[in-house]
C-alpha cells in the first residue's frame, strides 16, 4: 500500500484509538473521543498539506 | 469546619513495589499486558491490537529498527523509541527484520509507524503504573 492518504488514515486511526483508550474509561466516551481525534488528525493533515502546496521544494 | 486532605485520605498504592515492577515489565514486553494484569481487559485489548498493528505495518512498510549508535544522537533516540515495544521488537531484531529499505517509497512511513508504536507503548506503561499505584 503506497497511498499517502490511506497510510495517513491508518496511522491516525491507530494513534487516536490508543489515545482515546488512555484518556477515557467508558467505551462510549472512548469511541467519541477517538472519532474526534481521528477527524482532527485527518483534517489537520489535509489543511497543512494544502498550506504547504505553494511552497517550493 | 473546612477539612484538609491528609495522606491517609489519598489513594493508597494498590500494589507492592515488586508487583509494580512486574506490571511495568509485562506492559513493556507485550503491549496491553499490564492492563490485562490489572483487570482492564478492554483497554489492554485496544493497546495490543493497535500497537501490534502499527509495529507490523511499520515492518511491512520497509521501516527500519534502528541500532543503538550513541555516536549518532538521532539514531540512538529512534532506537530507544523502537525499544519501547518490548518483545515484538526483540523478536524482530533476532529474526533480522526491520533492516529497512531506504529507497522504498514507504520508508519514512515505516519508520514513523515503528517509532510511534514504541513511544505510545511507553505511555501505556505509565498508564499501567498509574493504575497499579491507585492514581487512576
Amino acid at each position: 500500500m503506497t497511498s499517502h492518504l490511506l497510510l495517513l488514515m491508518l496511522f491516525a486511526v491507530l494513534v487516536s484509538s490508543v489515545f482515546a483508550a488512555l484518556t477515557r474509561d467508558e467505551p462510549r466516551a472512548q469511541l467519541r473521543s477517538g472519532a474526534m481525534m481521528f477527524g482532527g488528525f485527518v483534517a489537520a493533515a489535509i489543511v497543512l498539506s494544502w498550506l504547504m502546496y505553494p511552497l517550493p521544494l | 469546619m473546612a477539612t484538609k486532605s491528609t495522606t491517609a485520605e489519598r489513594a493508597r498504592p494498590a500494589s507492592e513495589p515488586s508487583t509494580l515492577v512486574l506490571v511495568c515489565l509485562a506492559a513493556w514486553a507485550i503491549p496491553g499486558a499490564g492492563h490485562f494484569w490489572l483487570g482492564r481487559v478492554q483497554k489492554g485489548l485496544v493497546f495490543f491490537v493497535a500497537l501490534m498493528t502499527m509495529f507490523i505495518s511499520g515492518l511491512l512498510l520497509k521501516g527500519r529498527l534502528f541500532p543503538f549508535e550513541l555516536g549518532e544522537v538521532l539514531v540512538a533516540l529512534a532506537a530507544f523509541a523502537n525499544f519501547g515495544l518490548g518483545l515484538p521488537w526483540l523478536v524482530a531484531r533476532m529474526l533480522d527484520l526491520g533492516q529497512g529499505t531506504v529507497t522504498a517509497v514507504t520508508w519514512e512511513y515505516g519508520n514513523c509507524f515503528l517509532i510511534v508504536a514504541g513511544l505510545l507503548n511507553f505511555l501505556v506503561i505509565l498508564d499501567a503504573f498509574d493504575i497499579a499505584t491507585g492514581r487512576k
